[in-house]
């Protein structure tokens, strides 16, 4: 079990002269939940959708349970155990909320090219089941295209979570979601973790998901890791203050915080 | 071939290259800013040399000068303009939102609304139109003689490209276009006058289309064939240099010009092919052609036009379609020879559309050249009963859904690669290459008369025999297709079509799915061609051509692309009427034109879908408990 989870080392990706990865390192442990923070163009997504197989790095290499994955094709590297969600939920619009688990398990047994059998009778249970652990089981027969957006998040985990997967990726997994919904779905993803000894690597901007539900945060701005460790300590890096609230910032946060605390 | 000749064959192909960018470059800034390709750019090309050939000699009444010549062309480009407006108030304004394949269908109709128009204001004849005068000597170019007006063309090209480039950088209208062909939500967003923008644009497009038309009056004879002929080579050029591009179009019309110059010395037979052939290869490598940028293809918002629900047969359905295939069965006996004759017709129809819908609906893969694996496997049933084979009817029906499988196989591999819009075009393009094949190779496919006696073996001559041939093959294969979309392999499909990012991140191969769904439907389109050879007993070009494809198209359409069963339901609609009303009437195009704009606008969702529609909310009303139980029922269970 010392051999970590995902090993990504030394990544780099250029589009034209901006830097969305330099040198991006981090290892991730089964069963750890790892949160990529930063400002917009940080390059978060780019470092999520290389090692997604979305992206190819230009170096670098990204090695998931002892096996190189760089550069693989998304269907490649989801057969190797990755599932994934993105920024904006896609789901199968034209399918029911089963079936789009359905899918993911047809497609998990290889099943993609048969003809003889009916889909919608495949692998029935096994999605209910999944549905049941995301608390949709009794949403299962409708129409995707009818839930509300925090539901179709909560049916993309299921599908994410169909191959058995050892790694999950979730890309801004709470965006566009009330502040609820957004906690019960953290929660709920860091039990999923917890229990099946899944590696979580997410991005985000909502800063309760993040400092409330992972493991270790890094911190990433133009490209370059600046920091990484538990909450506790990114929380009180100078440097991280200093990028999301600039010198002046820091000092009229500190300053705000001494006024209330007066007050008080 | 000796230096000069080369040189005069170079100044020809560089003269079409002209004449060609200037119709394209119309195109391809109509396409950049209102994202439709529109079909009656041809239509509008064809007005131009028909507007010509009238304004022409009533000019030269008064002075048969050049300056007139030129007031004259002009002329005819502005009123080719004027209709250009016209229709994009009366049309355009009305499909910008639809998805693209309504928007390909609706400019085809007014394709077919146009051939009518001009048939019935100018008569089927060709007309020839004056020579440019001051141009009508010939020019010495190495002991050559070279066509004056020839050499004033090659010039007319890059004189338009710099007037365009001046617009477009120099003018506030030119500068919208080009901002509206990069993103042109942005400009809405910065609130300019889209609807002036748009109509302006139209303006400018048909213009060019009618300068072009008008251009070539002193070359060839205005002819109502003209719009057809031009618009799949102004498609190419587009394509080729980039949608929106029109530096790219003027550097794609070169280099077809150039290639068709050339390439009828070296293949006489087949120029058409490597023009299409070149598209091709240029696609697969540069897949939103030499200078066109991805942004502008993607990035608008697609509505899902394909199946949404898979709704089992209830009830009422099973006894529908039980009702329907007796009735069917039963056409021999009741019917007269007429009947068994449109009753052989339809089941073929339905089950090419059946095919094509599997493609479109079920599969997100916009063919518009379904008519080719139709035609081969007609070609195929045909040629190996008549040629030097003289295989008996049965072997060749086995071999046409063989042969339709094979051409798909091939042209998916690369249609595969491409989505959208951009797919549309080359399936488009393979259909002509196969048009182009069975027109050109006289010795083997007949050419233009095709071949005569493909008829059935012995045992199924009676045409009531073989109606029941066509309904064995034809029901069994619609049956088979119907349970693949079912299927794993169809859901899969629809996966990809729904998201092609989620399908790729659950591990399914999009391109390979989608290449031997392609190859499926060829197959199927191929059987479908293969009876239909036997059923009329010759095969000609006919069956391969861009108005075959429409029809198969309209008949998903008017069935309902977002339905499962659509298709055999327009297939019957659609040719029962074309064929009762084709006979009645000199101008059933402009009909069939008209009837598609109609469906397009008020009818998207075609006859079973707004069944479906009506069902839903009757259902909704009288039964909104009774709907529900049935989920209670299994949720209890």
């Amino acid at each position: 079990m010392s051999t970590p989870l995902l090993v990504v080392d030394n990544l780099q990706k250029r589009f034209g002269g901006v830097v969305a990865g330099k040198d991006v390192a981090f290892t991730l442990a089964a069963g750890e939940m790892l949160a990529i923070i930063g400002p917009n163009g940080a390059g978060k997504s780019t470092t999520f959708n290389m090692v997604g197989g979305q992206l190819k790095p230009d170096s670098g290499t990204i090695t998931l349970a002892g096996e190189d994955i760089t550069g693989r094709p998304p269907r490649d590297i989801w057969r190797k155990g990755v599932g994934r969600t993105f920024q904006i939920a896609q789901t199968f619009v034209s399918m029911s909320v089963a079936e789009n688990v359905q899918m993911a398990l047809i497609s998990h047994h290889g099943e993609t090219r048969a003809v003889v059998p009916m889909a919608r009778t495949l692998h029935r249970e096994a999605a209910i089941a999944i549905l049941a652990r995301v608390g949709m089981a009794d949403m299962a027969d409708r129409p995707v295209s009818e839930l509300a957006y925090g539901d179709v998040k909560r049916v993309e985990l299921a599908v994410a979570l169909a191959s058995e997967p050892k790694l999950l990726l979730m890309d801004e997994p709470t965006a566009g979601m009330a502040p609820k919904e957004r906690a019960a779905l953290m929660q709920l993803t860091a039990d999923i973790a917890k229990e099946r000894g899944i590696g979580v690597l997410f991005t985000e901007h909502d800063m309760d998901s993040v400092f409330g539900h992972a493991d270790r945060i890094l911190v990433l701005v133009r490209g370059e890791i600046i920091a990484a460790g538990t909450p506790d300590e990114v929380r009180s890096n100078q440097r991280v203050k200093q990028v999301y609230l600039g010198e002046t910032g820091v000092q009229a946060a500190l300053k705000a915080r001494r006024q209330t605390a007066g007050a008080a | 071939m000796d230096l000069s000749f080369l040189v005069i064959q170079a100044l020809s192909g560089l003269a079409s290259a002209s004449a060609l960018f200037v119709i394209a470059s119309g195109l391809t800034i109509v396409f950049g800013v209102t994202r439709i390709v529109n079909f009656a750019h041809g239509s509008f090309y064809m007005l131009g040399a028909y507007m010509a050939v009238t304004i022409l000699p009533w000019l030269f009444e008064f002075d048969r000068s050049p300056t007139l010549f030129f007031v004259g062309v002009v002329a005819s480009a502005a009123v080719v303009g004027v209709l250009g407006v016209l229709m994009e108030v009366l049309l355009l304004r009305r499909i910008y939102k639809v998805p693209e394949l309504f928007q390909l269908l609706a400019t085809f109709g007014v394709v077919l609304i146009v051939q009518d128009v001009v048939l019935k204001v100018w008569g089927p004849v060709d007309i020839t139109g004056p020579r440019a005068p001051g141009l009508r000597h010939g020019i010495e170019i190495f002991g050559q003689r070279f066509p004056a007006y020839e050499m004033f063309l090659i010039f007319v090209g890059p004189a338009v490209l710099g007037a365009l480039i001046l617009i477009m950088h120099k003018t506030r209208f030119g500068v919208l276009i080009r901002a509206a062909t990069q993103d042109r939500e942005m400009v809405g967003a910065l609130g300019v006058n889209q609807a002036m923008l748009f109509t302006g644009t139209l303006f400018l497009g048909a213009f060019l289309a009618g300068l072009g038309g008008a251009l070539q009056v002193p070359r060839v004879a205005a002819n109502t064939g003209m719009d057809l002929s031009i618009i799949t080579e102004a498609f190419v050029v587009t394509v080729i240099g980039g949608m929106g591009s029109v530096p790219g179009a003027f550097i794609a019309a070169l280099i077809i010009g150039l290639l068709q110059a050339f390439g009828i010395l070296i293949f006489p037979k087949i120029t058409l092919v490597l023009v299409f052939l070149l598209m091709a290869v240029v696609l697969v490598v540069k897949p939103w052609g030499l200078m066109g940028k991805p942004d502008v293809a993607a990035g608008r918002a697609i509505l899902p036009e394909g199946i949404l629900n898979l709704k089992r047969f209830g009830g009422v359905e099973k006894l529908f379609w039980a009702a329907a295939a007796v009735l069917v069965l039963a056409i021999p006996f009741i019917g007269d020879a007429y009947k068994v004759k449109v009753g052989i017709e339809i089941m073929v129809f339905a089950l090419a559309a059946f095919s094509l819908n599997l493609l479109i609906g079920n599969g997100g893969i916009v063919s518009f050249g379904h008519a080719a694996y139709f035609g081969v496997g007609a070609y195929a049933a045909g040629l190996l009963a008549t040629g030097p084979l003289k295989l008996p009817m049965e072997a060749a029906l086995v071999a046409a859904p063989i042969a339709g499988g094979l051409a798909a196989a091939l042209f998916g591999y690369f249609v595969v690669r491409l989505s959208g819009i951009y797919l549309a075009m080359l399936t488009l393009a393979f259909a002509q290459i196969t048009y182009a094949i069975c027109f050109q190779w006289v010795e083997v496919t007949g050419g233009d008369n095709g071949v005569v006696g493909v008829w059935p073996s012995r045992w199924a001559s009676a045409r009531e025999v073989y109606f029941y041939v066509v309904a064995v093959f034809s029901i069994l294969a619609i049956v088979a297709l119907r349970h693949l979309i079912y299927a794993p392999f169809g859901y899969t499909l629809r996966a990809a079509r729904d998201s092609a990012n989620r399908a790729d991140a659950i591990g399914i191969d999009v391109r390979t799915h989608r290449w031997l769904a392609f190859t499926v439907a060829g197959a199927a389109a191929g059987l479908a061609g293969g009876l239909y050879a036997f059923s009329k007993g010759s095969i000609d070009p006919t069956m391969i051509s861009i108005g075959m494809s429409i029809d198969f198209l309209m008949m998903i359409l008017t069935g309902g692309i977002q339905t499962v069963m659509g298709a055999l339901v327009g297939a019957a609609a659609f040719h029962s009427v074309k064929d009762f009303f084709m006979p009645l009437t000199d101008f059933w195009r402009f009909f069939l034109g008209s009837s598609i704009i109609l469906i397009v606008l008020l009818f998207p969702r075609g006859i079973v879908g707004a069944v479906d529609t009506f069902r839903e909310r009757f259902g909704d009303r009288s039964a909104a408990a009774g709907a529900k139980a049935p989920v209670l029922a299994k949720e209890a269970a």
